[in-house]
């Protein structure tokens, strides 16, 4: 197993949360020790967690530590291999077949093949850096054939052989937990659960990505977005409705809603869900009143 | 670092695995390195690297750490909950030995007379069994889920196959003659029937038998379970084409017939065999009970929330659903709706095959009435 102790200059996990600071993103200690240790071990990361927890900002922010292109490949069930590995370029070798009339063709040089994301990271493993994106929606089949891919980042093509990547590159797996990923798939990755911030972080995160918020606003919507937490809602808030709440809430009140009003229209950016709207309707001024 | 010191790093993936954590030997070797790389300036850093490598769920997360403390810092501490009485569920496979079959035997307990006696008292005629279940099997090859699969065939229909037609063209000196074209193969889903064969489903677990008996003989990949206080599987039995025959294998092998109701523990047993539970992912999962259940909903609740998060749908077959007038009241079953995609009646067998197939299918696949 090839360890690389330092990677463009990150030689510990406190360096990496500083710089993945430094990127407008806020890692507690265990994602940044499981995104260091990925990083150094040539292994995937596979983060789980609720949605709107941050799971692909981490990916973008790490990608931006890394000064690396980030190459997305959105899951959904029936993604296949043309659109995962590669394709080739079909209606320009027909043509190639015929303007060459009887001269030699190569149909399978470069200029043919379309590579998608994840050949794309393969050739050019120390440029870019592959998300492939809520893994919980593709199907089984696609999960299987990821294995071979994450193990020996390798990928067979019939027509040129088995392409491989120079160095392990930086591949990041995000999942909703929809349903259960295989355990051959988790296996090798390096695990991330990433959870709901605490307060203090999460107040931090909405004051760095929402600039316009105030601080006082900022703890007032974090200690709301808590209380909501505990609720049994089907969906509940995640840190990315949070900063839009705050926002929005800001937004109101500079039009002249006062405070617990302004928190209480714009509840829409928080809850999107008739039943849950419903449900918390009733409790919405106790679940705003106080502070943190 | 001296052997000695070592110990504690080796013995640890293997008590992870002795818990039924994942821990594979490649995880093991990934784990020292992760050790290695953070210092390690204290245990802190050799637990965060653990989390990192064998990443337990977040609803393991204090079982692990319980382990952690144990192997490392010399911690003892209890596994909860895994009380070894004669009462915790087993699984039950019997395996491929082919049993005896029983004589043929009058039942004695009446549960023959009572669901005929339910049947007749519902429907409006007499309904031919036999022909009912012929109906059911004809409907059911139309009625099964498909998904596509990721394999392409060669197809009259569909999308260009540009790698088959570009062969062609080069075979044939770049013409093309016949456009290529493929499409994606559909595979049918798989069906796994749960029926609960405890003391308060009595008189539907004949029915429910042989509705698993026409899945198992119908669907490509079909298993059928049966849950009471222990839990058996019986798709073995139940592939064999005479449906008595089958019927009487089935029951030979169920010891807890009109047991006490375990659903819960049962289904939390039927998830940690990895060979049943795997065959859950994807799969249309047909729950055959009433959902009484004895004892506390927990148990339950958790088994479900997991097979949810495994299954491609969950239909609950409940007899007491087939009372207009039912709402489903006990704690277990208002927690676990939201889990389910459907909710049907199931008391008799022309219930059951209706809701499985539709009604109307089931009356144009054949006359039974």
């Amino acid at each position: 197993m090839a360890v690389r102790r330092s990677i463009a200059g990150i030689d510990s996990p406190e360096a990496l949360a500083e710089a993945l600071r430094a990127a407008q993103y806020l890692a507690d200690e265990g994602l940044a020790t499981a995104a260091y240790l990925a990083l150094a071990l040539g292994k995937p990361l596979l983060l789980e967690g609720a949605p709107g927890v941050g799971k692909t900002e981490a990916a973008k922010a790490l990608a931006a530590v890394l000064g690396r292109e980030l190459v997305r490949l959105q899951a959904y069930e029936g993604l296949d291999a043309s659109a995962a590995m590669y394709e080739w370029n079909f209606p320009r070798q027909m043509l190639a077949i015929r303007q060459m009339g009887d001269a030699y063709v190569n149909l399978y040089a470069d200029d043919f093949l379309i590579a998608r994301p994840m050949l794309l990271a393969l050739q050019r493993p120390r440029e870019r850096l592959l998300l492939i994106d809520e893994i919980d929606r593709s199907d089984h089949e696609f999960e299987a054939f990821l294995l071979e891919f994450l193990s020996d980042f390798s990928l067979s093509i019939p027509e040129r052989g088995t392409i491989r990547a120079a160095e392990p590159p930086v591949v990041v797996l995000t999942s909703n937990r929809t349903r259960e990923l295989h355990e051959a798939l988790r296996r090798r990755c390096v695990y991330h659960w990433i959870g709901y911030p605490d307060p203090q972080l999460e107040a931090q995160i909405v004051m760095m990505r929402a600039s316009a918020v105030a601080r006082d606003t900022a703890h007032r919507v974090v200690a709301a977005v808590g209380k909501l937490r505990a609720e049994p809602l089907a969906k509940p808030p995640g840190v990315a409705e949070t900063v839009e709440w705050a926002e929005a809430a800001t937004l109101l009140n500079a039009q002249g809603a006062p405070w617990p009003a302004a928190f209480a229209r714009a509840i829409g950016v928080v809850l999107k869900d008739q039943d849950d709207l419903m449900f918390i309707a009733p409790r919405l001024d106790r679940i705003l009143e106080g502070r943190a | 670092m001296t052997p000695r010191a070592l110990d504690p790093f080796l013995a640890f993936p293997r008590a992870l695995r002795a818990e039924g954590f994942l821990a594979a030997p490649s995880q093991a070797e990934s784990f020292l390195s992760a050790v290695g790389l953070l210092g390690p300036r204290s245990i802190r850093d050799v637990r965060r690297a653990a989390h990192a490598i064998f990443g337990p769920g977040p609803d393991r997360r204090q079982a692990f750490d319980d382990l952690f403390d144990m192997i490392f810092l010399g911690r003892a501490f209890l596994i909860p909950g895994e009380a070894t009485s004669e009462e915790t569920p087993r699984a039950f496979d019997a395996g491929d030995t082919e049993e005896m079959l029983p004589p043929d035997e009058e039942d004695p307990s009446g549960r023959e007379a009572s669901r005929r006696e339910r049947l007749f008292a519902r429907s409006f005629g007499v309904v031919d069994e036999a022909a009912l279940l012929s109906a059911f099997a004809r409907a059911l090859s139309g009625a099964l889920p498909r998904r596509r699969s990721r394999r392409l065939q060669a197809a009259r229909q569909g999308v260009a196959d540009p790698r088959r037609a570009l062969r062609d063209m080069a075979r044939r000196d770049g013409e093309i003659l016949r456009l290529q074209v493929r499409r994606r193969r559909m595979r049918q889903r798989r069906v796994l029937t749960l029926i609960d064969v405890s003391g308060s489903m009595k008189g539907g677990t004949d029915a429910a038998l042989r509705i698993a008996h026409a899945i198992i003989r119908t669907a490509e990949r079909a298993e059928a379970f049966t849950l009471s206080t222990r839990l058996t599987r019986v798709t073995r039995a139940l592939r064999r084409r005479n449906r008595e025959q089958a019927l009487a294998l089935a029951s030979g092998l169920v010891a807890d017939w009109d047991g006490g109701t375990r659903l819960g523990e049962a289904l939390s047993v039927f998830l940690s065999v990895p060979r049943f539970a795997g065959f859950a992912r994807g799969a249309v999962v047909i729950i055959v009970s009433d959902g009484l259940e004895r004892g506390g909903p927990e148990a339950l609740i958790a088994a479900m929330t997991r097979l949810r998060s495994l299954a491609w749908r969950i239909i609950w077959l409940s007899p007491l659903a087939a009372d207009p007038a039912y709402r489903p009241e006990t704690g277990a079953m208002r927690a676990i709706l939201p889990l389910i995609d459907r909710l049907e009646a199931g008391g008799d067998l022309e219930a059951m095959a209706g809701a499985l197939v539709g009604e109307a299918a089931l009356r144009r696949a054949g006359t039974f009435r």
